[in-house]
Order: C-alpha cells, then sequence, then structure tokens
C-alpha cells in the first residue's frame, strides 16, 4: 500500500486547518462570539451545521488517498512492487467496496435483474434474450420473491445497530454538553440520521444496489458520495482563491481611492462583462490541451483529473470575485470615512496598521456572508459546467458528470430516473444546509438585521 | 388666556410596555390639546416623547404594546376603532409631520405630485381644481413661486423647504389635529426659526390642536402655549409656558432650563502667543466631469480663511452646516488637502509635510468628533481605542503605559474599571469622555472639537462641556471649537469666528460677536439662539 497525496488533499486539509485557526481567532473577539452563538442557538443552525459537518467528514475521508500494492505476479522474482493505478481512498474503505461491484449496465434500485435484455444462451446452448441475473445484487436469496423481506430484516438490524452507535457518540457528546445553553439536541438528532442511514446504507450495499446502477455498471449510491469531496473542495477552494483577490483589490480601492481605484474599477467591470460561462469554459479546453500534451506529468489518471480539478477551482474562483471586490469597495469607502479612521489618520497610525485594525475587521461580516452563500453557487456552477462537457473530469466523480448523463436517461423509455436522484438528492441537502446556514449567518452578522434576530 | 378653547384630543393614562422585556416604557400619560393651541412634550432622548405619539396614532412598532389608557378625538374612542376607520382618521382629522423630511418624501416623485396624491385619496378634486388646491398650500406654507417648485424632486428643495412641502401634505386634508415630532430637529438654527413660526402662524389661523415633540427647551420657549416635561416615560411636570419658564416646580426641568445659556457671561479677551496661524487657507475640491474625468470646477469648501489660535486660547468657529468649518478642521488636521495657503503650528508650516514629518505634530494637534458612537471602533477595547495614539506616537514604558489609562480615565470621571468594556457598553456622555481621554492621551497642545456635544442631549452637553474647560485650565491646552450652536459660545470661547460658504464673515472676542455683530448673518445666527431671559420679549400669544 503506497500513500498519494493528490494536490487537492493536500489542499483540502490545509483548509481545514485554515479554516480551524480562522474561528479559533475570532473566538478572542467576544462581539463575533456573540454572533456565532445567534447562530448556534437555533434549532436549524445546529441542524444545517451538523449536515455540512458530516460533509466535510466525507470530503476528508475521501481525500485519504492510497494506492494498493499488487500482488507479484507468479514466478516473476523482480524485487520491486507494483502498484495498482486505481487510486483507493479512505471512505472506500469503509464503504466496504461498495465502488468495486460493477453490473453490466443499467439497473433500478434493489432491482436483482437487470434494466436491458441481453442475448443469453440456456443450458442447451440456444440463444434467447432476457433480463440478466446482477452479479453483485440478490445472489444470496433462496427465490427473488423474498426479495423485500429480506431487504426489511436487514433494515431493522441495521436501524438497531445504527442507533447503538448513535446512543454511543451522542451518550459522549451529552456527558460533556448537557448543561449547554445551545439546543445540542437537534444536532443529536441529526446525527443519529445520519448515522442510521450511513450504517444502513455500509449493511445492505453488499446485497443490494440501494440506488441502482449507472450506464457502466457502476453504484449510484457510491458515485454520489464521491461526489461529495468534489462538490466540497470546489465550493470552498474556488471561494477561498476569490477572496484574497476580492478582499486586496476591494480595500485597496475603497481605502486609497483615486489612482487605485479607477484601476481596480476597470479590472472588475472589464471582467464582469465577459460571458463567464465563456470565459470558464476557454480556460478549462486550454488547461486540458496542456494535460494532454504532457501526459508523462502524471502517473495516474486520478492525477490527471485532480490537476483539472484544482484547474477549474482556480479558474472559477480567478473570475468570480468581482461582485465581492464592489461589496467590500463600497463598504471601505463608508467605513474609511467614518470617524474612528479619521481619528487613526490624526494620531499618525500606519496605513497599514489602519487597515488590519480598523477596517478589516469590519468588512469580515460581509467577507463571512459572501463565503457561505458563495459555496452553494458554486457547487451548483460545478453542475452546469458539467453538464456542458467542461467540467470535472469524469475520472473523477461528481454530480455535475451524473447529471450531465441524465440528459440521455430521462429520455429513454422506461426512464431511468435513478443517478439525476441519487445526485440531486446529495446535492440539494448540501446546498440546502448551506444556503440556510448562510441565511442565519448573515442575519446574524449584517448590523442591519440584527436586532431583528436577537428576538427570533 | 385661551382657556375657553375647546379641547380636540384627549390622552387619558396611556401605558405602554415592551412585548419581550416588559419594561415599560410609557407611564399613564395624560394630557390634552386644545383647538389653536401648541402643547409641547419636551423630554431627552428615551423619555417616551415619541412612543406617546405613535401609540395615540396606533403606530407603535411591533416590539410595543399599548397595556392601558384612552385616546379620544372629539367623540372617538381611538383604542375602540377597526383599523379601517383609524386610517381615515389618521389622514383626516390628525396629520403627522416627522424629523426628517427627505427621508418621508418620496425620492423619484415631484413634490407637488406627492401632495397631489394626498388630495386625491381624501378629497373629490381632480384635474386643475386639484392642481390649484396644491398650489394654495404650498403657498400657504410659504414656498415661494409655488407652481414652479410644483415639478421639483424633494432633493432639489433645501431641508426647510421639504419640511414645508412636509406640512402642506399634513393640512392638505384639513386635519384638526397636527402632531410634529422634532420637525426642526434636522434644520439650521435660522431656518428652524422660520418652520416654527410657520408652525405656530397656522396653529392660529387654522385653529388647529398641536403636539410638538421636542427635545429643545429653546423651541418650546419660543412657540408653545403650554409645556409638559417628560421624564423615564411619565409626564413629572405640567403647565403653562410662562409659568414654567419663571417657575420650574421639578430639579429636573430646571436642569433642562439652566442648559440653555447664560449669554452674559464671557470669557475676557485672551493675551498669549500664538499656536497655530492660518494665513489664506483654501481647500477646494474638484468637480470631474466626462469620461475623461476632466477637471470642470471646483467646491469652495474653504476659500481663504485668515485666523490664529494663541497656546491656551479657546476659538470657536461658527457656523451652519456646509459652512465648510468642518473641512477647515480637517485640513488643519492634514487629512483633506489644502490648495491654497499657510497653516502654521508654532511656526512650522506643518501643510507641506510629508506623513512621517508630520508625526511630531499629530501628537500636538488632535481632534474630538460628533459622534462619539461612530468615532469609536465598535471592536476594539476602550483601552486599545485609547492606547491606539499612544502607541502610534509616544514611546511609553510598560508601566508609564499602564498608569496613563488609569490617570486618564479617572480624570474624565469614568474610573480605570471601564478600560476592558467596548464602545457599545456606554453611553454617549460617556463616550465622548473616552473620546476626550484618548485625545488628552498624546498629551497635545490644540485640540480641533468638532462639534462634540451637538449630539449629546442637553443635560449631558452641559457636564462634557464643563470638563473641557477644566482640561483647558489644567493642561493649558487650545481647542477650535466648531460649532453651529452660538448658544454655547459665550462662557467657552475667548474668540469667535463665524463662517458662512467658506469665508470667515466676522471675527472677533466672544463678546464683541455676541454682544455687537457686525455682518448681518452674524446677526441672523444670533436672532435665532433662544435666550432664558426673554421671558418679556417673546411676542404674545394670546391675539
Amino acid at each position: 500500500m503506497k500513500p498519494l497525496l493528490l494536490w487537492s488533499d493536500l489542499l483540502i486539509y490545509l483548509l481545514v486547518l485554515m479554516l480551524c485557526l480562522f474561528f479559533l481567532r475570532l473566538r478572542g473577539d467576544p462581539q463575533t462570539r456573540e454572533h456565532w452563538r445567534r447562530v448556534f442557538s437555533t434549532r436549524l443552525g445546529m441542524v444545517t451545521f451538523t449536515l455540512i459537518l458530516v460533509y466535510v467528514g466525507i470530503a476528508l475521508l475521501d481525500s485519504l488517498h492510497f494506492r494498493r500494492a499488487l500482488e507479484p505476479v507468479e514466478g516473476t522474482q523482480s524485487t520491486e512492487r507494483f502498484y495498482d493505478n486505481q487510486v483507493t481512498s479512505a471512505l472506500d474503505v469503509m464503504l466496504a467496496g461498495m465502488g468495486e461491484r460493477f453490473e453490466r449496465t443499467y439497473s433500478s434500485p434493489f432491482a436483482l435483474i437487470s434494466f436491458a435484455k441481453e442475448n443469453m444462451k440456456d443450458e442447451n446452448g440456444a440463444l434467447y434474450r432476457d433480463f440478466p441475473q446482477l452479479e453483485h445484487a440478490g445472489r444470496h436469496l433462496a427465490t427473488p420473491a423474498d426479495r423485500w423481506t429480506d431487504v426489511l430484516k436487514k433494515s431493522i438490524t441495521a436501524l438497531i445497530w445504527g442507533l447503538l452507535i448513535s446512543a454511543v457518540v451522542v451518550g459522549m457528546q451529552w456527558a460533556f454538553l448537557r448543561r449547554s445553553s445551545l439546543p445540542w439536541y437537534a444536532s443529536w438528532l441529526t446525527q443519529t440520521a445520519v448515522i442510521c442511514l450511513a450504517v444502513w446504507l455500509v449493511l445492505i450495499s453488499p446485497y443490494y444496489h440501494v440506488l441502482g446502477t449507472d450506464r457502466g455498471g457502476a453504484d449510484v449510491a457510491y458515485q454520489s458520495i464521491k461526489g461529495v469531496r468534489t462538490a466540497v473542495l470546489l465550493g470552498t477552494l474556488a471561494t477561498l482563491i476569490m477572496l484574497p483577490i476580492a478582499v486586496t483589490l476591494g480595500v485597496m480601492a475603497g481605502y486609497f481611492k483615486g489612482r487605485v481605484d479607477d484601476v481596480v474599477q476597470y479590472l472588475y467591470t472589464t471582467m464582469s462583462s465577459i460571458p463567464g460561462i465563456l470565459l470558464i469554459a476557454a480556460s478549462v479546453l486550454l488547461f486540458q490541451v496542456y494535460i494532454d500534451l504532457h501526459p508523462d506529468f502524471f502517473s495516474t489518471g486520478m492525477e490527471k483529473a485532480d490537476a483539472r480539478f484544482i484547474a477549474l477551482c482556480f479558474i472559477l474562483g480567478v473570475t468570480s470575485w468581482s461582485s465581492l471586490c464592489r461589496l467590500i469597495r463600497g463598504e471601505t469607502l463608508k467605513i474609511s470615512q467614518l470617524e474612528f479612521v479619521q481619528a487613526a489618520h490624526a494620531f499618525g497610525v500606519s496605513h497599514s496598521r489602519i487597515v488590519t485594525r480598523h477596517i478589516l475587521p469590519n468588512v469580515v461580516h460581509i467577507i463571512l456572508i459572501t463565503f457561505v452563500l458563495d459555496f452553494s453557487s458554486l457547487v451548483l456552477a460545478e453542475a452546469v459546467l458539467s453538464y456542458i462537457g467542461v467540467g470535472i473530469d469524469p475520472a473523477m466523480g461528481s454530480w455535475g458528470n451524473m447529471i450531465n448523463s441524465a440528459r440521455s436517461e430521462l429520455s429513454r423509455e422506461p426512464v431511468v430516473w435513478w443517478t439525476l436522484s441519487g445526485a440531486f438528492f446529495f446535492m440539494f441537502v448540501l446546498v440546502l444546509a448551506a444556503n440556510l446556514f448562510a441565511d442565519l449567518v448573515r442575519d446574524a452578522f449584517d448590523p442591519r438585521t440584527g436586532s431583528r434576530v436577537a428576538t427570533a | 388666556m385661551t382657556a375657553r378653547s375647546s379641547v380636540l384630543m384627549q390622552v387619558h393614562n396611556l401605558r405602554v410596555k415592551g412585548l419581550e422585556t416588559g419594561a415599560t416604557i410609557l407611564n399613564g400619560v395624560s394630557f390634552e390639546l386644545k383647538a389653536g393651541e401648541i402643547f409641547a412634550l419636551v423630554g431627552e432622548s428615551g423619555s417616551g416623547k415619541s412612543v406617546t405619539s405613535l401609540a395615540a396614532m396606533r403606530l407603535l412598532p411591533a416590539a410595543l404594546v399599548i397595556t392601558g389608557g384612552e385616546v379620544r378625538v372629539a367623540d372617538l374612542d381611538l383604542f375602540e376603532l377597526p383599523e379601517a376607520d383609524m386610517q381615515t382618521v389618521r389622514g383626516e382629522r390628525v396629520a403627522m409631520i416627522f424629523q426628517n423630511a427627505m427621508s418621508a418624501l418620496n425620492p423619484v416623485q415631484t413634490v407637488g405630485e406627492q401632495v397631489a396624491e394626498t388630495l386625491r385619496l381624501h378629497t373629490s378634486l381632480r384635474g386643475s381644481a386639484l392642481r390649484q388646491r396644491v398650489l394654495q398650500l404650498f403657498a400657504e406654507v410659504g414656498i415661494k413661486s409655488p407652481s414652479e417648485r410644483y415639478s421639483f424632486y424633494p432633493h432639489q428643495l433645501s431641508g426647510g423647504q421639504q419640511q414645508r412641502v412636509m406640512i402642506a401634505m399634513a393640512l392638505a386634508c384639513e386635519p384638526d389635529i397636527l402632531i410634529a415630532d422634532e420637525p426642526t430637529t434636522a434644520l439650521d438654527v435660522t431656518i428652524q426659526q422660520q418652520v416654527l413660526a410657520l408652525i405656530k402662524g397656522l396653529t392660529r389661523s387654522r385653529q388647529l390642536a398641536v403636539l410638538l415633540i421636542t427635545h429643545d427647551m429653546s423651541v418650546v420657549r419660543n412657540t408653545a402655549d403650554e409645556v409638559a416635561v417628560m421624564y423615564r416615560g411619565e409626564i413629572i411636570e405640567q403647565a403653562a409656558v410662562d409659568a414654567f419658564f419663571r417657575n420650574p416646580k421639578e430639579a429636573y426641568s430646571r436642569r433642562l432650563i439652566e442648559a440653555l445659556p447664560n449669554l452674559a457671561d464671557f470669557h475676557s479677551a485672551f493675551e498669549g502667543e500664538a499656536l497655530l496661524e492660518l494665513d489664506d487657507v483654501k481647500v477646494h475640491f474638484p468637480i470631474r466631469k466626462g469620461i475623461l474625468q476632466r477637471i470642470s470646477d471646483y467646491v469652495r469648501a474653504v476659500d481663504g480663511v485668515s485666523l490664529s489660535i494663541g497656546r491656551g486660547e479657546t476659538y470657536a468657529l461658527v457656523g451652519e452646516s456646509g459652512s465648510g468649518k468642518s473641512t477647515l478642521g480637517r485640513a488643519i488636521l492634514n487629512l483633506d488637502r489644502i490648495s491654497a495657503g499657510n497653516i502654521t503650528f508654532q511656526g512650522v508650516p506643518i501643510h507641506s509635510l510629508n506623513r512621517r514629518a508630520l508625526l511630531p505634530y499629530r501628537k500636538k494637534i488632535q481632534v474630538i468628533f460628533q459622534n462619539p458612537f461612530s468615532s469609536m471602533n465598535p471592536r476594539l477595547t476602550l483601552r486599545e481605542i485609547i492606547y491606539e495614539g499612544v502607541d502610534s506616537l509616544m514611546n511609553l514604558s510598560g508601566t508609564e503605559r499602564e498608569q496613563r489609562i488609569t490617570v486618564l480615565l479617572d480624570r474624565v470621571q469614568l474610573g480605570a474599571e471601564f478600560s476592558q468594556r467596548y464602545p457599545h457598553e456606554l453611553s454617549g456622555g460617556q463616550l465622548q469622555r473616552v473620546a476626550i481621554a484618548r485625545a488628552l492621551a498624546v498629551e497635545p497642545e490644540l485640540i480641533i472639537c468638532d462639534e462634540p456635544t451637538s449630539a449629546l442631549d442637553v443635560s449631558i452637553r452641559a457636564e462634557v462641556l464643563e470638563l473641557l474647560q477644566e482640561l483647558q485650565s489644567e493642561f493649558g491646552v487650545s481647542y477650535l471649537f466648531i460649532t453651529h450652536d452660538l448658544s454655547i459660545v459665550p462662557g467657552l470661547a475667548h474668540r469667535v469666528g463665524v463662517m458662512q460658504s467658506g469665508r470667515l464673515v466676522e471675527q472677533g472676542t466672544a463678546e464683541e460677536i455676541l454682544t455687537r455683530p457686525q455682518h448681518p448673518y452674524t446677526q441672523a445666527l444670533l436672532a435665532s439662539v433662544p435666550r432664558v431671559d426673554a421671558a418679556e420679549s417673546t411676542d404674545s400669544t394670546g391675539e
């Protein structure tokens, strides 16, 4: 087994570390702490934040990559070890080989037979056409009629296991947090639901394809879960690439005014007058050409896909800073006219100190709100880009690619609805949670709405 | 004198509570409004005077509830009426005008149209008759050339004109009762007088019953017939205006009246070396036009001002908003570049110094701003706020630094325990003390006070001014005192300069300016200053 650190893995861990440090630092400021308290004192805040954390957790697990060592081929005396070209992650291990149970093509959820008829030979060698049995579904059943009782039995077992594990997990938290005034029980209920679902999925997936299989016979549930990492990483990474550009330029334009302001305004008006999709598509295609011309840079397909993915994040980040920049410029203009900044000037405080001490802390709420709001829009943008074929590399699981494939599936008769549904469900939960959370954050941090939420 | 006039509105034992907090906002407020009389409700911010009017009109924000009492307009009990009838009462029987006319007017509709709209709702006037009625109203409220102003948008009118439009709109439906909530607070003093005179005239000519809500004793003195003082949700004293000013019964009322200045007590003229000298200072802001942003003209904010301030002297710079007095203050602080002239401090021309060379002078010239809430970063503790200048301009050892904050906070009567608090935990008066402490922290020789008391309640105003004067005699610091309010000048300033549209129209000792003003503008300013001792000279009200 050889650990493999993809660039995006490195970035995601770096990101999580940075975010943790950022929040730790914010704790020092009692006003910010009060705001966060306001976010988490609502049940909705607790539930959505728990869900977001679950997604981030899945993404983190899915970012521990390694390549399996291949068994030495019999007879060769080579001491050199070879590794699988297929990259595996810790999440794959936890899902117990869910991604390795391929069928030949489509099959519907909980199906025992394939979705399409195939030519088969009976014992006598006569050719006939029928739905073939699936390789990895329902093989343990005596008769197909037992299927639903079997599913029910397995579900109940899974539920009991799930509740047991939840009891342990929640119990530990309860021991520490029962005196807290925050509505932790909302989070615990969410955790219980998520744990039960996860346990059920892991226990039942060796026997059935819960969400069916796609055109290539891959398990849809597995692919949907693999899409989590892509979405979470893209959402945060693109935003974090965009943030420093937007904040630096915005603050500079608003604070120094004059020529600096002219240049920055010129930049973002030019930027926002180019059709976004076109710009992104062109950049992605350019980078794709570069990848194709230098195959020796990447030892596995996964690394190639990863490079394209990071390029996409980068391009999305670089092309989407203008709106935040505009917001921050306006706010900085306003703040730099306030009397406390004037007083600082009168005290001869240096520019850099004024910016870090007086301006930045007072635009943090905008940055934070944008970060959370943009997250969900970027996840959706990924789906759109993959749909028009300039998004994530198909080798890397992504909801956009799944939705893209649904284009042809939805026009079939009978319709293949589960690929789209799987991607939709996972994306819907994430985007809804992120949006609701963003609303709460905005209500708590935006000074204009502050008093209104205080009573909610 | 108007005892025979009929009572139009009765408020009896009005009680209001906060819905969430349960705090009592109004505790049994009772009064009567009589036709042809102005009833003034006076109090400082938070005393419940605006809540009284909103509650009476059933317009309270959702966080407050009426818990008891009765409001009668003629024979109607307002709290018993269905909401639809209440609407009619609000439009046709009771009209309201507010402090900020600009935000009460729709910016995308002409003022004539807006008044016409009100008339259309409540009367059957249409077409040219409607227009005639609007013009008639405009003329009545003293808007010059009404037919021309009819098609003006709100932003094309001055603050006083906007308030007149508001009054015209209020009068459009011939109400019996007018509620005026701080109608002149946002206006300059000279215009304030005109609007008040208008309200007073209309009260007499239309036999209106007016409820005038204000924090300003001088407004009461000059306009009202009867006055009630509100304090923490209760009316603590109610009397006819003359009797009230002659003999206030409550200590609090006395304090409010005493906050009015005594125009007879002057500082003696000042002799001493000049600390700061301005010589023909001009601050012009370019107006840029066109694609190439060519400079087409200049806003002449300060246009040739020369003055000098001595060590330990207070120079009051008086003028209305837009006269350039604040810009001059900013120019001295080098926050705005001057376009021409010289600013010399202790003989050194400081306007041409660069950022670094200016640092030693930054320490010597400090500033206190008008609004204490925006002059402090809400995210820093008072300690950090006060140390900002100290750390940037002085090299102090650890213990000196520690001592300084204790001494300073004590000196401004706050106490060292405040050092860890955040600005939002303090009241306006306390914050202004912190601002003074912050300026003093670097041991300045000149402090520019930009309207330091105008955002404060009257009773606190006197304390802050007193503190500033104490500090002057203690540290020998000079003040450039920028204000629009001539009434605080005596007893504070040694010399006075009067500014109008960027020019210093008159300057001299405080006594000269206040007793023998030469320039017509100074005379106009002075005429609008309220006087306590003017009980005899107020125009008679019982005609």
